[in-house]
């Protein structure tokens, strides 16, 4: 078991003026579960692959506990990696796919087939060993590429979006499994997705990228609570938050006929006359008395204890969309007219010009 | 048909060549007509279909005069288009479509491939002139004659090295030049000698090998570098056994190339991911390539051992052409042509067979192979 660090490591693909990943600076606990999420092209895989050894660090280093390993070749790292595509080897059995590295590690047979078995009892694989993996369903086959990864005992798991290729269902079942897995094993792992929801419920902490650069890293409540800007902001939480200028007025902010509370603090760290700010669904009351933001209704998804309101306002002559959590059985309906005000405690106030967060962090 | 042979002769050179292109493309065009044009539904390809089955017939008895040729060509012409009307009308009259485009490659295998084989297996068994049966006895004799083992001995000196010797060297070719800068540039480089004839390449050999007596200027390119190097000149295709190593080479040279082309593209399809994964795995590049490439182009090298085992099997024209089988370099298909040459019908038709047997297992393991490869694919 070992800690990862990441220390302004930099990858700079040949050809291309913009480093894929930029001065990358993150530090991964032993035994810690951290998800690298963000949009494709973020750079979150080419993060993975550096520290995997696959991709060329062109500056900075990387440790895997205090052992410096940006030099040392992929398999000289001791670690483990389960791939998107699963890359299991076709002309092998279930088995001998799982026992591969300890063959070439030289460990001898019988104890191969120990631990092979150990870890195929873990992912209730034992029917299949022999099998090999075209007679496997897509969930079977992932199971094996973690198999493959456990058998190992690395000093840390590496995982590059290893669900996207199932389907929904199995996603969540899958999810859930191998969260509980590597609590269990205790292994530093590191998981690459795109995806906020699988980074919310299965990570420790989680680093969000954008362009190559980081723009947070904290535990799921953290993020979803604290972002510390619009980025990280509009990408964690689904559905997205509502995020639109607003007007700084005498006493908060100007929110259609109404005005919204912000403390002064906030308002004193901005010499801008508008703000950009967020509030998520779940902290808009929508009301039909006429104070607050004019939202006209466009759809109401009805998802059984609550819904989501789905409208349209105007702000500074542009469409804006809004989305507000009702409740399910009684709410407006499309076509009406609402007007909505956030929930004072939970506005998100951003600088409009650096979409950096202004007000202070909230103790959820 | 010989009439415009004649006519074509009696011209000058150059309108000759337009005038054989121009055929030429005629011909490909009336194929095309058949296979794209006219089996297209709708009315006008109808009307077109009617007016070829009138006009076809129309044109022949012209040009013959012959009211047999005429109908022959209508009723073929009728046939074609009946079952091609079939054919546009989606799904109807299935068992006319299997017939009318099974059969005339039905027919051409049976009159190029099993009459052949099962006339040649007759004659096998008879005497030279063809007319008596003589059981065994050409067998007996091909393995009892010290040239007839030499024969069989030098083809299976053959199939077993050309295919080791090609697959080895094009496999660690295609392995070295992969990914690399210029890959393109060396691939044609080794893949060149695929497009010289057979012929061509033993005639560009003989001349590497060619020996002049000592004290004259070589003219060989080995001859001249042994030479070079204070040695005796030596006739290379004549001292027995190495001379039919040195016309292996010939075939080694020439099959490399289509090995190494479909090597590599072979080992382009294997997954990256894949050798990522057995990198990570803990292999060195030697270990991944035995693990994860090899087995992953299987099939392809496979593919690649049996077809240059089989063109080894029945390699003629490079010994035809440098030795003409002198000095115990023959081969079966060489033995082959000499022996019906000699007028022994009946010897030669034994070699044919002793061929076809050898290269049997090879096609059966092919087939075998390619049927075991979809359990992984």
């Amino acid at each position: 078991m070992a800690s990862v660090t990441f220390d302004k490591a930099t990858r700079l693909y040949p050809g291309s003026t913009k480093p894929a990943v930029d001065a990358l600076d993150l530090h991964v606990a032993d035994g810690e579960f951290l998800v690298l999420v963000g949009p494709s092209g973020c750079g979150k895989s080419t993060s993975l692959r550096m520290l995997a050894g696959l991709e060329e660090v062109n500056d900075g280093n990387i440790l895997i506990g205090d052992r410096n390993v940006t030099d040392v070749p992929p398999k000289d790292r001791d670690i483990a990696m389960v791939f998107q595509n699963y890359a299991l080897y076709p002309h092998m059995t279930v088995a001998e796919n799982m026992g591969f590295a300890l063959k070439i590690a030289g460990v001898n047979k019988d104890e191969r087939a120990t631990r092979v078995l150990e870890a195929a009892k873990l992912l209730d694989l034992e029917p299949y060993l022999g099998r090999k993996p075209k007679a496997l369903s897509g969930g079977q086959r992932q199971r094996v590429a973690m198999g493959r990864a456990i058998v190992r005992q690395p000093q840390v798991f590496l995982m590059d979006e290893p669900l996207s290729n199932l389907d929904a269902k199995l996603r969540v079942q899958t999810r859930t499994q191998i969260a509980s897995l590597q609590r269990r094993l205790g292994v530093t792992t590191v998981y690459v997705t795109h995806d906020q929801t699988e980074a919310l419920t299965m990570g420790d902490r989680i680093a969000v990228l954008k362009d190559g650069v980081l723009q947070q890293v904290g535990t799921p409540r953290d993020l979803y609570a604290n972002p510390k800007n619009v980025f990280v902001a509009g990408f964690i939480g689904s559905p997205a938050m509502n995020l639109f200028t607003a007007d700084l007025v005498e006493g908060g902010l100007k929110f259609g006929s109404a005005v919204a509370a912000l403390d002064r603090a906030t308002m004193g760290a901005t010499s801008n006359t508008k703000v950009t700010i967020g509030v998520r669904p779940e902290d808009v009351r929508v009301s039909t008395t006429g104070e607050g933001l004019k939202v006209d209704v466009d759809l109401v998804e009805e998802l059984g204890a609550d819904g989501y309101l789905y409208g349209h306002t105007d702000i500074d002559g542009g469409r804006v969309d809004i989305v507000a959590r009702v409740d399910g059985r009684v709410h407006p309906n499309a076509g009406e007219t609402v007007f909505i005000l956030p929930e004072p405690a939970h506005i998100h106030a951003f600088d409009i010009e650096s979409g950096n967060r202004l007000s202070k962090a909230v103790a959820d | 048909m010989s009439d415009f042979f004649h006519w074509i002769a009696t011209l000058p050179a150059l309108v000759q060549i337009p005038l054989v292109v121009g055929a030429f493309v005629a011909a490909v065009a009336v194929i095309l007509f058949f296979v794209e044009i006219a089996p297209r539904s709708g009315r006008k390809y109808t009307i077109i279909r009617l007016a070829v089955c009138v006009l076809a017939p129309l044109v022949i008895f012209l040009f013959l005069g012959s009211v047999l040729w005429a109908a022959a060509v209508a009723a073929v012409l009728g046939g074609i288009f009946f079952i091609l009307d079939y054919r546009a009308k989606q799904g109807a009259g299935y068992l006319f479509q299997l017939v009318g485009f099974l059969a005339p490659a039905l027919v051409l295998l049976l009159i190029g491939l099993v009459y052949p084989t099962i006339s040649t297996t007759i004659a096998a068994f008879q005497n030279s002139r063809g007319n008596r049966f003589v059981g065994l006895d050409n067998f007996q004799w091909i393995f009892t004659q010290p040239t007839g083992i030499r024969v069989v001995l030098n083809t299976i000196i053959w199939v077993l090295i050309v295919p080791a010797f090609s697959t080895a060297i094009g496999l660690a070719y295609a392995v070295f030049i992969d990914k690399s800068r210029g890959e393109k540039f060396f691939k044609i480089l080794v893949f060149m000698p695929m497009a010289i004839s057979f012929v061509g390449a033993s005639i560009i050999w003989r001349f590497v090998y060619a020996a002049r007596p000592a004290g004259q200027n070589q003219i060989g390119l080995l001859n001249q570098l042994v030479v070079l190097f204070g040695g005796q000149p030596t006739d290379f295709v004549s001292i027995s056994p190495w001379n039919t190593f040195f016309l292996i080479i010939v075939l080694v040279w020439i099959q490399t190339g289509f090995a190494m082309v479909v090597l590599s593209a072979a080992i382009k399809g294997v997954p990256t991911e894949q050798l990522e994964a057995a990198e990570l795995d803990g292999t060195n590049a030697w270990e991944r390539f035995i693990n994860v490439t090899v087995p992953g182009i299987r099939s392809s090298l496979i593919v690649v051992l049996t077809t240059i085992s089989i063109a080894s099997l029945k390699v003629f024209d490079i010994v035809r052409t440098m030795t003409a089988g002198a000095n115990e370099t023959s081969v079966i298909a060489n033995e082959m042509y000499t022996q019906w040459k000699g007028f022994e019908n009946g010897r030669s038709a034994a070699f044919a067979v002793v061929l076809f047997v050898l290269v049997l297992p090879i096609v059966i393991y092919n087939a075998r192979q390619i049927q075991k490869q979809r359990e992984i694919r």
